[in-house]
């Protein structure tokens, strides 16, 4: 489903980011991405997303090289992969409902879709008490699980979490990897960058570890080797 | 699908102008500041313009005739004058009339009025006020009397004095001088238009700079250009509204205290001799308003709407 074709990233101040990567996820699959801070893992979530393009190699999704779209194939290619960022990236103006809802607008789904859904999902992240608060009156693990909320709400293909417990503690860290196996289970393929040995222990699954931008170990059974 | 897209993106802007409340204020600080500065430029204009129109129409020529001279060969010559392309009128005031005049201003002077009944008969020549369309073609006028001599039935000229030459000094300058008032006047409010412009952007940039990692989710979670650049020029263009609105209020609040302060000033004796001058800006402010109504609310919205528009596009590449 996803493929990266020995793909490399070198950054102008001539930083290697990626040197070289190759690998596949097949659809359905949950793929825990570990590695120290500058392994790498964030440019490959950025790769898949093309919110960057690399120097070398291609990013397939399917038979599409993510790298070569219009701007028109990317915004539809962008609507099947929902995105986690460590750093929420919440709208600060708008309310949790307006935040998840404009996904769904930008999809092009109909205000009785909106309306019906948005609870909905709300609901599955247990958030239904703070929908028309801001991002501003949320902790940091409610911001988590709106942004992940935001993420499905598409019911998108893949969801991508790049390092979405790094701010949290560890009881919302693990409230945050039960809804991720969740969505995983419901179908739904999902990469997860983390350095937190107790994400992957509770995750499992396949396990893929980074170090100066290479693939150093592609485990099927999850294990934290660094 | 697109009504609703359109409806979703003005409900953005509203919302984002309503949100961002201390930065819409900012917005329509600056824009009512721009706006305001190009709605002094129109009552300038409009001032300057009627202060010139009062100028030129001040300035004239006079042919005054012998008192022996015929009114029916002066009013063949004011026909003949008439006819000239560089003509905008001729008045013709008979002897008696400037008598009558003449009477009517000094009817308080008892010194003067003792002189006139002294003097015994009407000393007034006839006269014609001749006016040009424009200043400099005294010239072509003074010179077309010079070389028509109008004469009587007798072969003896008519004409006693034209004052061409004593005025010409006064139009040789104001033909010089006009046309360079005009050009600086343009020329200062093309300053003042584009420094307007600069500031709006400048600002307007500002506001969507801050909003530069909100476009940037908003294209990540797959939404199109048009989709996250719409809300932020729909807030623009109510910047602009907004703004152009409170401008037309500040214009006409400026064009009745201005004509209040001019009375004042020069007294209601004195203002009256200058009717052209006195209430010029309410004046234009309400036989113009359509115009100007549409000048600064267009100017708010394409400068609000147009900036946003472009200040936006540098954060799409995402």
């Amino acid at each position: 489903m996803i493929y990266y074709d020995k793909v490399s990233k070198v950054y102008a101040d001539n930083s290697v980011a990626l040197d070289q990567v190759s690998f596949g996820v097949e659809p359905k699959e949950f793929v825990t991405i570990v590695g120290h801070s500058g392994a790498g893992k964030t440019t490959l979530m950025k790769l898949l997303i093309a919110e960057d393009y690399p120097t070398g190699g291609s990013v397939f999704l399917e038979s599409t090289n993510v790298h070569n779209l219009n701007k028109k194939e990317m915004s539809k290619l962008r609507r099947r992969i929902g995105t986690v960022f460590q750093d929420y990236r919440l709208i600060p103006n708008k309310t949790i409902y307006e935040n998840i809802a404009f996904a769904m607008e930008a999809a092009g789904r109909t205000d009785a879709e909106i309306a019906a859904d948005v609870p909905h999902v709300l609901e599955l992240v247990d958030l239904s008490k703070k929908i028309w608060n801001f991002p501003r009156e949320l902790s940091g693990g409610e911001r988590q699980r709106v942004a992940i909320a935001r993420a499905i709400v598409t019911q998108p293909d893949i969801i991508i979490a790049d390092e979405p417990t790094g701010n949290l503690d560890p009881t919302n860290t693990y409230e945050i990897v039960r809804i991720l196996k969740k969505i995983n289970e419901m179908g739904t393929t999902v990469l997860l960058t983390t350095h937190n040995r107790g994400v992957v222990d509770a995750v499992g699954g396949r396990v893929i570890t980074m170090e100066n931008g290479r693939i150093i170990r592609d485990d099927k059974n999850g294990k934290y080797i660094l | 699908m697109i009504l609703t897209t359109f409806k979703r993106i003005a409900r953005g802007g509203f919302v984002n102008f309503w949100r961002n409340g201390f930065l819409s204020f900012a917005a329509v600080v600056v824009i009512t500041l721009s706006l305001s500065a190009f709605g002094g430029l129109i009552f300038a204009s409009a001032f300057g313009n009627s202060l010139l129109a009062d100028v030129k129409d001040k300035v004239d020529i006079n042919v005054y005739f012998t008192l022996s001279a015929q009114e029916s060969d002066i009013l063949a010559l004011q026909k003949e004058i008439k006819a000239l392309p560089e003509v905008s009128s001729v008045d013709y005031v008979s002897s008696a009339q400037a008598l009558t005049d003449f009477q009517t201003k000094w009817q308080n002077n008892a010194l003067i009025m003792q002189g006139l009944q002294e003097v015994g008969n009407n000393p007034f020549p006839a006269a014609l006020n001749i006016k040009a369309k424009e200043p400099g073609q005294y010239g072509n006028i003074a010179n077309f009397l010079t070389s028509k001599n109008p004469q009587d039935s007798n072969g003896t000229p008519i004409i006693d004095k034209v004052n061409y030459q004593e005025n010409k000094l006064i139009i040789d300058r104001l033909t010089a001088i006009i046309p360079t008032v005009e050009q600086v006047g343009g020329f200062i409010a093309l300053i003042f238009v584009l420094v307007a412009i600069i500031i709006v952007w400048n600002t307007i940039r500002l506001i969507i700079y801050t909003a530069r990692d909100e476009i940037a989710v908003m294209k990540l979670v797959g939404a199109s250009n048009i989709y996250v650049r719409g809300p932020f020029v729909v807030s623009g263009i109510m910047y602009g509204i907004v703004s152009a609105l409170i401008t037309l209020i500040l214009m006409a609040v400026f064009a009745y205290w201005s004509d209040a302060v001019v009375l004042k000033l020069a007294g209601v004796d004195v203002a009256s001799n200058f009717s052209l001058i006195v209430n010029v800006l309410s004046a234009y402010f309400v036989h113009n308003f359509g115009e100007i109504f549409v000048l600064i609310i267009g100017s708010g919205i394409a400068l609000g709407g147009v900036s946003s528009y472009v200040a936006a596009r540098k954060y799409l590449k995402v």
